[in-house]
């Protein structure tokens, strides 16, 4: 298998768990330093120690953040949004251990009441492989929109 | 006006707000009016443009502006609209520029707003004058400690009356800058909330909803090492707080704080590396202020609200929010970060880091209170059944209010009416 083939495995896998919100292999996915980041739609190269972000978790956060949309106390995503991700135009790159990845994507949350939106946009992942598995060291989804406007949040991981 | 929206009776304990005051496209119309082209509005920050030629736009109030240095470094707003047939002439978010010309028929101004050239200018007739023909402006413009604000009103009182109380705050806000002044940090958080935009007033500063709607954002601090005290007897927050009434509809919530502060308290959510950071700020803090104002600036967090839409929130890092009302049940909101200029590199990640957790579409509170927002204008549906939403916390009481009653909230409301009586 060639290793585009190998991560576009991985990403469809990683965005079946997201969308059937099983959290915790999700999380499982990632290495034990990882980040999550949604750049600011104006800010969309910017780094987080000195830009405003929308999400820029490390892996504390991003552990906080799972257990956050596991308790029906995070009312933003009780019920949980039903989400469908459609990932596709994979780039990879290999640079020494490390593979960063590009890919489109577009998730469609759905809520109660006929309230649809598609977040748009592309991916950026840093991938390594941790005892031969692909695993998530940097994700970051870089939103196309100029203003998350009508999307409102992004309280799901997107 | 012949309803009634707010009844204000404080020897029968009673306070009520109209519940067709969120969703009357009449109200918002005279709100538009009579409160937004009357007081002095939140424009933008004055380090969003730095050098000559230096723009931004937005739209405030329903008008698109640009604010602007001029060429004397000045700090400008104009009404970015052509004066020849009224199209946007800069539609740039941001930049630096010589002059805007108008795409449409190719008319330009320059950076000072002089209408300075007009395409077959020789077919105009000589009542056609340059001079009367340049960008506009709100018949006000003025600052306080960097916050720009415009008023359309030709009347208006100047912005240092209208501020009143709320100057205090805004103090308290840039004293924590070593440099005497504070920057907008880049990375605009701008999005949409389907409800009222006086439901946003009342939840920036409202304490009483913490516990239970930011429970999960509580839990994660707790299970990060954040201690978080008890109520005490007869208290719903874990710290003690007030809420207070500012004068001219403007108010504020002023916390003990226990949850962290860039400037200057450590939480071990900061992480080991950044206690010497921190002690550093404090100490410069306590060698420029005195102990007592830098206890003051350090160890309070306050939610401001500068009536009628701007939101200062002094917590667990600095945030301007200010939203434009689109609809009776919508809102656009635009928040920002503001640090001190010139703090260090390790200051500033810390304070952007600390901002996540909390604040933003992003972080582990903003969310769940759009959410109850958009609950409560769902709610607002049903105002012929159930016309009034109580407002009465605390209004039995003499002397302090804490940060769970609604004094501060009442306050807002009180202005609002007010206002809203006085024909435009």
């Amino acid at each position: 298998m060639s290793l585009r083939s190998e991560v576009e495995e991985f990403l469809y896998h990683e965005a079946a768990l997201l969308d059937e919100w099983r959290l915790d292999e999700w999380l499982a996915l990632l290495t034990e330093d990882a980040k999550y980041r949604v750049p600011s739609n104006d800010a969309p190269a910017g780094d987080p120690a000195d830009t405003l972000f929308l999400i820029a978790d490390d892996i504390h956060r991003i552990r906080g953040r799972v257990a956050r949309l596991k308790d029906p106390h995070a009312h933003a995503e009780f019920p949980h949004s039903r989400t469908r991700r459609l990932v596709t135009n994979v780039k990879v790159v290999e640079r020494g251990d490390e593979i960063e990845t590009f890919a489109n994507f577009a998730v469609y949350r759905m809520r109660r009441g006929g309230n649809e939106s598609v977040y748009v946009g592309r991916y950026r992942y840093v991938l390594r492989r941790v005892g031969g598995e692909l695993r998530i060291a940097m994700r970051e989804a870089i939103l196309d929109s100029e203003e998350l406007g009508r999307l409102g949040a992004v309280s799901f991981i997107l | 006006m012949s309803e009634r929206y707010v009844v204000n009776d404080p020897q029968g304990l009673d306070f009520r707000v109209h519940r067709s005051a969120m969703v009357d496209a009449r109200v918002l119309e005279d709100e538009m009016r009579r409160i937004f082209d009357r007081c002095w509005i939140y424009a933008g920050h004055e380090s969003e443009v730095r050098a000559p030629g230096d723009f931004v736009t937005r739209a405030i109030c329903g008008r698109p502006i640009i604010l602007s240095r001029d060429s004397t470094n000045a700090v400008r707003v104009f009404i970015n609209v052509c004066r020849h047939r009224g199209a946007v002439v800069c539609r740039e978010r941001s930049g630096n520029a010589r002059g805007y010309t108008c795409f449409y028929h190719g008319w330009s101004y320059d950076r000072d707003g002089n209408l300075d050239g007009v395409p077959g200018e020789s077919s105009y007739p000589t009542t056609f004058m340059r001079k009367d023909l340049g960008l506009a402006q709100p018949p006000h413009v003025d600052s306080y400690r960097g916050f720009v604000f415009v008023s359309f009103n030709p009347d208006a009182a100047p912005l240092t009356e209208y501020l009143a109380g709320a100057k205090e705050y805004l103090d308290l806000v840039v004293d924590q800058s070593p440099t005497g002044e504070m920057e907008l940090i880049q990375g605009t958080q701008e999005y949409t909330i389907r409800a009222n935009w006086k439901l946003l007033v009342e939840n920036s500063f409202d304490d009483y909803h913490l516990m239970s709607t930011h429970k999960t954002w509580l839990d994660y601090m707790k299970k990060s090492g954040v201690a978080i005290p008890k109520p005490a007897k007869g208290h719903v927050m874990p710290a003690h707080g007030v809420g207070k009434a500012l004068g001219n509809g403007h108010a504020v919530i002023d916390n003990e704080n226990f949850r962290g502060r860039p400037v200057a308290k450590w939480i071990p959510i900061y992480g080991e590396d950044a206690k010497p950071e921190i002690e550093g700020i404090r100490a410069e803090l306590v060698r420029r202020l005195g102990g007592e104002r830098a206890r003051r600036v350090a160890d309070t967090n306050r939610n401001l609200v500068v009536f009628p839409n701007l939101v200062v929130n002094d917590g667990s890092s600095v945030t301007i929010r200010t939203f434009q009302p689109m609809a009776p049940d919508r809102m656009e909101v635009t928040a920002w970060a503001l640090g001190p200029k010139g703090e260090s590199a390790k200051a500033r990640a810390i304070r952007l880091d600390s901002f996540l957790t909390f604040y933003g579409p992003g972080g582990f509170a903003t969310p769940d209170d759009v959410e109850a927002l958009e609950s409560v204008q769902q709610g607002m549906a049903s105002w012929r059944e159930i016309p009034w939403s109580v407002m009465t916390r605390g209004m039995a009481k003499e002397g302090e209010q804490l940060n769970t009653d609604e004094r501060h909230l009442r306050e807002f409301w009180i202005q609002w009416d007010k206002l809203m009586r006085e024909p435009a």
